[in-house]
């Protein structure tokens, strides 16, 4: 333990003297560096998808989604006086919109509203010196009708001097809140904190808490918590190879579950919602691989492994293959297949047992396997296309073995 | 089935990282290509999400961790 204590502390104070001042700097010429607007990203995405298994419905039922989705990306540069250390700023903000079928199902009648908007700023500052090692913290924010999450990170890292290894450690945790928002049927008569509380749900699915007989629009809530820690491990391998491996341990724990899933029993009649252990423990292991081959063609792969403490074992690869029309200009087709076992706690509709202890018909967490294949078109003139240095339009369609299908289109303007 | 596939990428892993050579900045050409990033392209970022909705497993350069809800 001593041992361990000692090797952390060794390891801190390793990364702070990385950026420590060294006394000595001649400062009577001093000139402020402003920070520089160095890329500014613009993606819009449009992503619509059917099938019939609807999580709110209990495992049957419409999934229709169309959802709009656009992102800001700025990246703010500067370097300090003495031309050593590179200050990075980031600042993305998204606003996604969707309408969905199932979720006016969250009352009985299909009264409930069918859309929802979910906004997610976030923050991240870094600092790269002369000696290759970077440092970095940041903080993100989402917020949307039913959940809020605020999220911290710190990232550290080191490039070796040839700039051919790249070692990459981050952490990142997210304080979530789920909104108890229940299937209109199965509200709680009684819920929330203090004397006097209750809360119930409207025909059209609007939770109402209530004191004392004195209705307001407030949502209760139940905390969800996600920590999670990376390492990243890039290496030039020759001229025309490069690698990267992959590593997260991510842990969660409170309510992850969500109380408008349905679930129906093989008895029949028997309705509840959703019960899903309040720990879970994620092992994602990953590789990229991308090789130039020739002049003109680029192989970029993919494949992961993940396993996690609800049983699902799952293979992810892919393969996308750049080709260079010109020196600016590439067209690459893709393919993605993803494969996954099912969820100890799964079980389609009106198949649990009443004896069950946690059960879902979500079938994010049903086997299954998933095709996914497109294209990718990328402009990048030397000289910029109007005000725009980049223009990048993707196009994919989706497959699940469970019947769902979707269209996914994505554009990606870039300004410097 | 799953030893004999982390078996192929064990030893495709280590020919790779066997086959090293010191890559100078001037012949690094290819390496920074754009299409070369051992990233995902920023244009992918809508359909990582979709992806992380829609199946159980999430991480390691293929979608986020966390944060979000991902409930339609």
């Amino acid at each position: 333990m001593k041992r361990i204590c000692l090797t952390v502390l060794g390891i801190f104070i390793w990364f702070m003297a990385a950026f420590s001042q060294s006394a000595g700097y001649d400062t009577s010429s001093y000139k402020p560096v402003r920070l520089k607007l160095d890329e500014a990203d613009l993606v819009s995405g449009y992503y619509s998808q059917n099938g019939n298994h609807s999580a709110v419905t209990g495992g049957t039922g419409s999934e229709q989604l169309h959802d709009i989705s656009n992102v800001i990306d700025l990246k703010f540069v500067k370097w300090d006086p003495t031309g050593t250390n590179q200050y990075h700023l980031d600042m993305e903000v998204g606003l996604d919109h969707h309408t969905a079928a199932s979720q006016a199902y969250v009352s009985q009648t299909g009264a409930s509203r069918a859309y929802g908007t979910r906004f997610y700023p976030s923050l991240n500052w870094s600092v790269q010196n002369g000696r290759g090692f970077t440092f970095g913290v940041g903080a993100s924010f989402s917020t949307e009708y039913n959940y809020h999450s605020f999220g911290l990170n710190a990232v550290a890292g080191k490039t070796s001097r040839s700039q051919n290894t790249d070692i990459t450690l981050r952490g990142q945790v997210f304080l979530d809140r789920v909104g108890l928002i229940y299937p209109s049927e199965l509200a709680p008569s009684t819920a929330g904190s203090g004397s006097g509380y209750s809360t119930y749900t409207t025909a059209s699915g609007q939770v109402i808490g209530s004191y004392g007989g004195d209705d307001h629009y407030t949502i209760p809530t139940s905390p969800r918590n996600t920590y999670a820690g990376s390492l990243t491990w890039s290496q030039v391998i020759n001229r025309n190879m490069q690698v990267a491996l992959l590593a997260d341990f991510v842990g969660q724990n409170g309510l992850l579950s969500l109380p408008f899933h349905r679930v129906y029993f093989n008895d029949n009649s028997t309705e509840k919602i959703e019960n899903l252990p309040d720990i879970r423990l994620k092992i994602p292991l990953g590789m990229r691989l991308n090789y130039f081959l020739g002049d003109k063609l680029v192989l970029r792969s993919y494949y992961r492994y993940y396993r996690d403490n609800w049983g699902i074992r799952s293979h992810t690869a892919s393969l996308e293959t750049p080709y260079k029309l010109s020196p600016f200009v590439s067209v690459a087709p893709f393919y993605r297949y993803y494969t996954q076992t099912a969820s100890c706690y799964f079980a389609p509709y009106a198949a649990h047992k009443l004896t069950d202890t946690y059960y879902t018909s979500n079938y994010e967490l049903s086997a299954m396997n998933t095709h996914y294949a497109g294209i990718n078109l990328r402009f990048a003139p030397q000289k910029g296309l109007y005000i725009f240095d980049l223009i990048e339009l993707r196009y994919g369609h989706y497959v699940q073995t469970t019947g769902l299908h979707g269209d996914n289109i994505a554009i990606n303007f870039r300004f410097r | 089935m799953h030893a004999a596939a982390w078996l192929a990428g064990g030893f495709l892993l280590a020919l790779a990282l066997g086959s090293c050579t010191p890559v100078k900045a001037y012949q690094k050409s290819k390496i920074n290509d754009a299409d070369m990033e051992l990233s995902a392209r920023k244009v992918e970022k809508p359909e990582s999400n979709f992806q992380s909705y829609k199946e159980g497993a999430s991480g390691a350069g293929g979608g986020k961790v966390g944060g979000g809800c991902g409930c339609n």
